[in-house]
């Protein structure tokens, strides 16, 4: 297991913001919670303390960019993409404010805490919003990359990543030992594949991948591709890769409408229409348990990737291939 | 006749603000009434403020608008859009024969303050988000050794907001002594009396309750004006309310205290009216 995702943003953003006195945090009572306790205590003049006030506390960040500053505004996933939405698409969106609004503990991360808590809606709402970069990291080490690729990024962004320690997907330890760059816009296909595609982001990203190496083990040539950054939406992947295969599987953790799979099953349907498998949570209040508890429940697992994108491609050779439906 | 541009700001020669107030108002009246669309009320009641502060106090550049010295002004009422643009354009942060494209198709002069426009610090229009990027705003000031001021203009029907008022412990609590807050307090919201919708008072116990120097002011009164805003900060350490007791639709007798010109288009003949009101004659862009 890896660090947690929001560690590696704290310990990645400190190291920097001490070289760079412009680079601010903001926090909503959240310090703790986002692991930003040390960026704190050691850096107290770049460190802004909102209290539980999300809506001032992205204002505030809006202002602090107008006076050429840097600033993160940080706290749980779930208060910054809905209380403070019209902020994010205002001041800082609209306004074209450089402010990264970082949505921690995103996703079921908090798990038996409950819908309150959840962030499942984020990046539906957060895709809607012009100009406004929406990216989710699937590791401590994309996390860090990601970090600093969005200190030298002029521009409104929001960013979700998770509470939890999760399984690194990048990096020398992880299951696709890749090191590939964060680039804004850009996705990275990790396996190539001519059968099935299967596409991700976030902290589902490892199950995805998993899941994919469970059909290859199988003799099914699947691909998987990791968007990273949602919105803009790196297009050309997207279709080149769907382009060589035959179905596409999303995998992601939010709701089922609007997010990765929405994306994805609008541009296919536009451009070159591939039949899909959506593997996301159901518009409902979902069960009790812990966050790891709540991926097995409703299917975000590597077992339940692999099973769909099996039935999924039985479905389509039954059909005549891909596309069949669309023809 | 088209009233001749207000002429920069000299200290040798200081302007007739009264005057220049009354300019202002014609045009932002008449920019209504071409664009057939606009927020009347409160841009009037708000003109005398919006002059004291661009003829005075503020120090920005019209020919550098994001010059990083500049003081900050930010309009949290952002439906009284036409006043800053009239007044702005005066200034000469864009030209004047622009005005006369308010709200037209493809216009970068929109219903609400937009930061297309030079001079704008922060696109506002939902209420209840100036005060809590003006506390921003000083505070970066603050933390990086700049001595510029940030002043936020709110409305009062705003004051419902429950962001202003997590803004205003916010601006207590980081001792931000470089922040103005003004309340262009007018006592009409679109559907009432402020104090029928939403009983506000008493206003100046609760920005003091929270921190704040309370000034209050006759918000047509521009030299008194002038001085509650330079006279800023009142105490060391605390932000300063300018409290302006003004009139909705203010120079305007068809328009004062009429609630339903919160919003409204003058007709040819109400214009006519209402710059003979103000003493000035047809304005062109």
């Amino acid at each position: 297991m890896g660090a947690p995702c929001r560690q590696a943003y704290s310990e990645t953003l400190l190291a920097i913001a001490r070289q760079d006195p412009t680079v601010f945090v903001v926090c909503s009572d959240s310090s703790g919670s986002a692991m930003l306790g040390d960026f704190a205590a050691q850096l107290p003049g770049q460190f802004v303390e909102a209290g539980i006030a999300e809506q001032d506390a992205v204002g505030i960040g809006a202002g602090l960019a107008n006076a050429g500053l840097k600033p993160f505004v940080t706290g749980p996933a779930c208060f910054y993409s809905m209380r403070s939405a019209e902020q994010v698409k205002v001041d800082v969106a609209y306004s074209h404010s450089n402010v990264k609004v970082v949505g921690i503990s995103g996703g079921v991360s908090y798990g038996a805490l409950g819908t309150s808590h959840h962030s499942l809606q984020d990046i539906a709402t957060m895709c809607a919003i012009p100009d406004l970069a929406v990216v989710l990291p699937a590791d401590a080490w994309q996390t860090a990359r990601m970090t600093e690729s969005l200190v030298a990024y002029d521009g409104p962004v929001y960013v979700r990543m998770g509470r939890n320690a999760v399984p690194d997907v990048y990096g020398p330890g992880g299951v696709s030992g890749r090191t590939d760059p964060f680039v804004l816009g850009k996705a990275n296909l990790l396996l190539e594949g001519d059968d099935v595609l299967v596409v991700s982001a976030g902290e589902a990203l490892h199950a995805a991948y998993v899941g994919a190496t469970l059909l290859r083990e199988r003799g099914i040539s699947a691909a998987v591709l990791d968007l990273a950054s949602i919105m803009p939406l790196d297009e050309g992947a997207v279709l080149a890769a769907a382009a060589r295969v035959r179905a596409v599987v999303t995998v992601e953790e939010h709701s089922v409408h609007g997010g990765i799979g929405s994306l994805v099953a609008s541009l296919l349907a536009e451009r070159a229409p591939r039949r899909m498998r959506r593997i996301a949570f159901p518009r409902e209040n979902l069960v009790t348990g812990t966050g790891a508890e709540v991926f097995v429940h409703y299917g975000l697992t590597p077992e339940n990737v692999a099973a769909q994108g099996e039935a999924l491609l039985r479905e389509v050779d039954a059909a005549g291939g891909a596309g069949a439906g669309a023809r | 006749m088209a009233p001749a541009p207000t002429p920069a700001r000299n200290p040798a020669a200081p302007l007739d603000l009264d005057r220049v107030a009354a300019l202002r108002r014609a045009d932002l009246l008449t920019m209504i009434h071409l664009a057939k669309s606009g927020h009347v009320g409160g841009s009037l009641s708000s003109v005398d403020i919006l002059t004291a502060l661009y003829y005075d106090v503020l120090d920005v550049r019209p020919d550098e608008p994001r010059w990083p010295g500049r003081d900050r002004f930010v309009l949290s009422k952002g439906h009284s859009v036409e006043g800053l643009l009239c007044i702005l354009a005066d200034r000469g942060f864009f030209p004047r024969a622009e005005l006369a494209t308010y709200c037209r198709y493809g216009s970068r002069l929109i219903g609400h303050p937009s930061v297309k426009v030079p001079g704008i610090e922060l696109c506002t229009g939902a209420l209840g988000h100036g005060l809590p990027a003006g506390v921003g705003m000083a505070l970066g000031a603050k933390r990086t050794g700049q001595t510029w001021r940030t002043y936020v203009l709110m409305g009062d029907g705003e004051q419902a907001e429950g962001s202003v008022w997590e803004a205003a412990m916010a601006a207590a609590a980081h001792k931000l002594d470089n922040l103005v807050g003004i309340l262009d307090r007018n006592r009409l919201q679109i559907s009432g009396p402020t104090e029928q919708v939403m009983p506000l008072e008493n206003l100046a116990d609760k920005w003091r309750a929270f921190g704040w120097e309370v000034v209050r002011v006759n918000g047509h009164d521009i030299p008194a004006l002038i001085a509650a805003l330079r006279g800023a900060p009142c105490r060391p350490g605390a932000p300063t309310l300018v409290l302006a007791d003004t009139t909705k639709g203010r120079g305007v007798k068809l328009m004062e205290n009429a609630v339903k010109w919160h919003h409204g288009v003058p007709s040819k003949e109400q214009l006519a009216e209402a710059l003979a009101d103000l003493g000035v004659g047809e304005v062109s862009f």
